[in-house]
């Protein structure tokens, strides 16, 4: 073990190092102390039928959350996806009669138009992220409801219902999508030209423009693929209610989805994202909110205390832009 | 709005290949529609709704329109400062819904507490949300995120975990201020005319309302002229959070009730109101006025939704989402057509 010289660092070691470190490894570090924390003081939380459970509720939140990480990545937001899993849970009953896969293949046709939309609006119209995707979270879930007819439908498909029950090599069919998904996104983020391209947009557009990259198609591609994720995470969250009930489905699902991103170390001001960091966010969230609900401490609490850690999560990824 | 002529001065003589007068014909009809866009489409809405629905043009009619959009009216006047000056305010929601249930609480001590305690509180959180945003340099996105879950949880606390609702007590004078009627206008109205005009007048004619606009137009700039940027940042979500409480307490005062699950995406609507009144969201530019058409207009279309009848309130924000992204994307090119290029 001779790698002690690697530690040289220049002057003031102390506390800018501390805070590189919180910025990386903060993230897990919250998680990995919440675990032990609940391991050692919560009964029944190493229980298997426990950790199912925190999985299969935490997974529609990463689905959505990897999509909102490209967009975030490429300095946008996308507002519209809580309203998308409704789009997409109206759609899919009403194709049932095809089929499980095609009435999926449709409602994820939805949600691929959602995104198409937005895209557009942003890429090529021109729009603030926020605006272009306001309204689509005004009107996506009013579509979905007249879709719907403004009524909660039983499915009583047996395939769909077994994509909210089966196990895939015994881990939940959701929670095996999102573990997917998740290495999918970290892939094409680091090892793919898209990835490239959609961190150069987020890092700097006009430069990125001037160096010739497909700056429009970059960005509705990422629109779409959020608008995508968020209709799996819809169909997914309807199979598992065993119902398609567009008027609850996704509702807020847009912060806790930014939140997990921020949390997780992708800067809200685009040129990075941290794939690995989002899956661990919204871990996070979900285990802080499950270690006080497990000690009876009310919901009150529970939403500042998500309110505090949104704050400090970005005041120590805003000391990286400063250094 | 001396910020604007700098900006026409400066494009003008970047584009010399367009014909002078063409150029002014096409500005002006930009600038013009750009501000009073709101206005022609909230008067042409109204008279076509006036021809094909004889109820609509009922003075009952038109003063329910009007003490229904009252509250919205108040908080989107605070979410127009914020909005200006380049920011978002997304904890308007929650701060209302906590101003309700604080004036219903505070009510049976009498009205003075009820309409005080929620404004400090209200306003308490607005400043923190400035001071965060001014001093700390964080994204307002995300602190407004953050103090929306906040301000929702010191609901919750406040209201038993949302168990209890507390009522007005009847002899309340809390209640006249809600229910009471002027000229067959509800009061409500009146206080949120007062409160725009008192707002427009601000930003129009005060000091503070021309820094607003140039930490809008360019932050950096108006720090260098001397201007004293991080002050008029808290007071602007200062503004926001009152405004925010305030209309939580004549809501309280209307309802008889503080109603813990009012508020919700209510955020959403103050933005998509101060957005088609013509403030841009890029901040430097907007007005008050435009702000009341834009939530004029929202009432308008709910209204003829209801008149129609047999549709549902999803229909509702269909066509308002839809006339939202319509609204912007004229917005864009049009301010495109103001720069010329």
């Amino acid at each position: 073990m001779t790698a002690e010289p690697a530690t040289i660092t220049p002057a003031g070691p102390g506390r800018a190092t501390l805070i590189r470190h919180l910025q990386h490894y903060g993230v897990y570090a919250a998680v990995l102390a919440l675990v032990v924390f609940n391991a050692l003081f919560t009964d029944h939380f190493l229980d298997l039928a426990n950790l199912r459970t925190q999985l299969v509720q935490v997974a529609p939140v990463v689905i959505v959350a990897l999509g909102m990480a490209l967009v975030i990545g490429t300095e946008g937001v996308d507002l519209s996806v809580g309203s998308v899993m409704a789009l997409a849970a109206a759609v899919l009953p009403l194709y049932l009669g095809f089929g499980a896969w095609p009435a999926a293949a449709m409602a994820l046709l939805a949600g691929v138009a959602a995104g198409a939309l937005n895209g557009t609006l942003v890429a090529v119209v021109g729009l603030q992220p926020i605006v272009a995707t306001l309204a689509l979270l005004v009107a996506g879930r009013g579509i979905a409801l007249v879709l719907a007819d403004g009524q909660l439908k039983q499915l009583r498909n047996p395939q769909v219902l077994g994509w909210g029950t089966d196990d895939v090599l015994g881990v939940p069919v959701v929670v095996a999508v999102a573990v997917v998904l998740a290495g999918l996104v970290g892939f094409a983020v680091h090892r793919t030209t898209y990835g490239r391209q959609l961190v150069a947009i987020g890092g700097n557009r006009p430069a990125a423009q001037l160096a010739g990259l497909p700056v429009r198609r970059v960005l509705i591609v990422t629109y779409v693929l959020s608008g995508l994720f968020a209709a799996l995470a819809g169909v997914l969250a309807t199979a598992r209610l065993t119902a398609s009930d567009p008027s609850a489905i996704g509702n807020l699902i847009e912060l806790s989805a930014i939140t997990a991103v921020v949390v997780g170390g992708t800067p809200l001001t685009g040129g990075r994202v941290r794939v690995l960091g989002t899956v661990a966010g919204a871990l996070l969230i979900q285990l802080l909110r499950a270690t006080l609900i497990k000690h009876d401490v009310p919901d009150s609490t529970a939403q500042m205390a998500q309110a505090v850690i949104i704050l400090v999560a970005v005041y120590l990824a805003r000391e990286r832009r400063s250094r | 709005m001396s910020a604007d002529t700098t900006a026409h001065v400066a494009a003008a003589g970047d584009t010399p290949q367009l014909p002078v007068s063409r150029v002014a014909g096409m500005e002006r009809f930009a600038v013009a529609a750009q501000r009073h866009g709101a206005l022609a489409v909230l008067l042409l809405g109204s008279a076509v709704a006036a021809m094909a629905f004889p109820a609509f043009a009922t003075a009952d009619n038109l003063a329910g329109i009007a003490i229904q959009s009252s509250t919205l009216m108040i908080v989107a006047v605070g979410m127009t400062f914020v909005i200006i000056t380049g920011g978002i305010d997304l904890s308007v929601g929650s701060v209302f819904a906590l101003g309700g249930v604080l004036a219903a609480w505070a009510s049976q001590w009498g009205v003075l507490p009820a309409v005080l305690l929620p404004l400090v509180v209200c306003g308490g959180i607005g400043l923190l949300n400035g001071l965060v945003i001014a001093y700390a340099g964080l994204a307002p996105f995300i602190v407004t995120l953050a103090s929306l879950l906040g301000a929702r949880g010191l609901l919750l606390a406040v209201t038993d975990e949302g168990a209890a609702t507390y009522l007005v007590p009847g002899e309340s004078a809390l209640l006249d201020l809600g229910r009471g009627t002027l000229f067959g206008l509800g009061w409500p109205v009146y206080l949120a005319v007062l409160l725009g005009a008192g707002a427009a007048l601000l930003l129009q004619r005060s000091r503070y309302g021309q820094a607003v606009f140039a930490i809008g137009g360019n932050e950096e700039a108006a720090a260098l002229m001397g201007l004293p940027v991080a002050r008029v940042k808290v007071t602007t979500y200062l503004i926001s959070g009152l405004l925010a409480g305030a209309a939580g307490v004549l809501n309280a005062a209307r309802l008889g009730s503080g109603v813990t699950i009012l508020g919700v995406g209510m955020e959403l609507d103050a933005i998509a109101a101060v957005v088609i009144g013509g403030t841009l969201l890029t901040g430097g530019a907007g007005s008050v006025g435009g702000t009341f058409c834009g939530v004029l207009l929202l009432g308008v279309i709910q209204n003829v939704i209801n008149q129609i009848g047999n549709l549902t309130s999803s229909v509702q924000s269909v066509v308002s989402g839809a006339f939202l992204a319509v609204v912007v994307v004229t917005q864009t090119y049009l301010s495109r057509a103001r720069r010329l290029r």
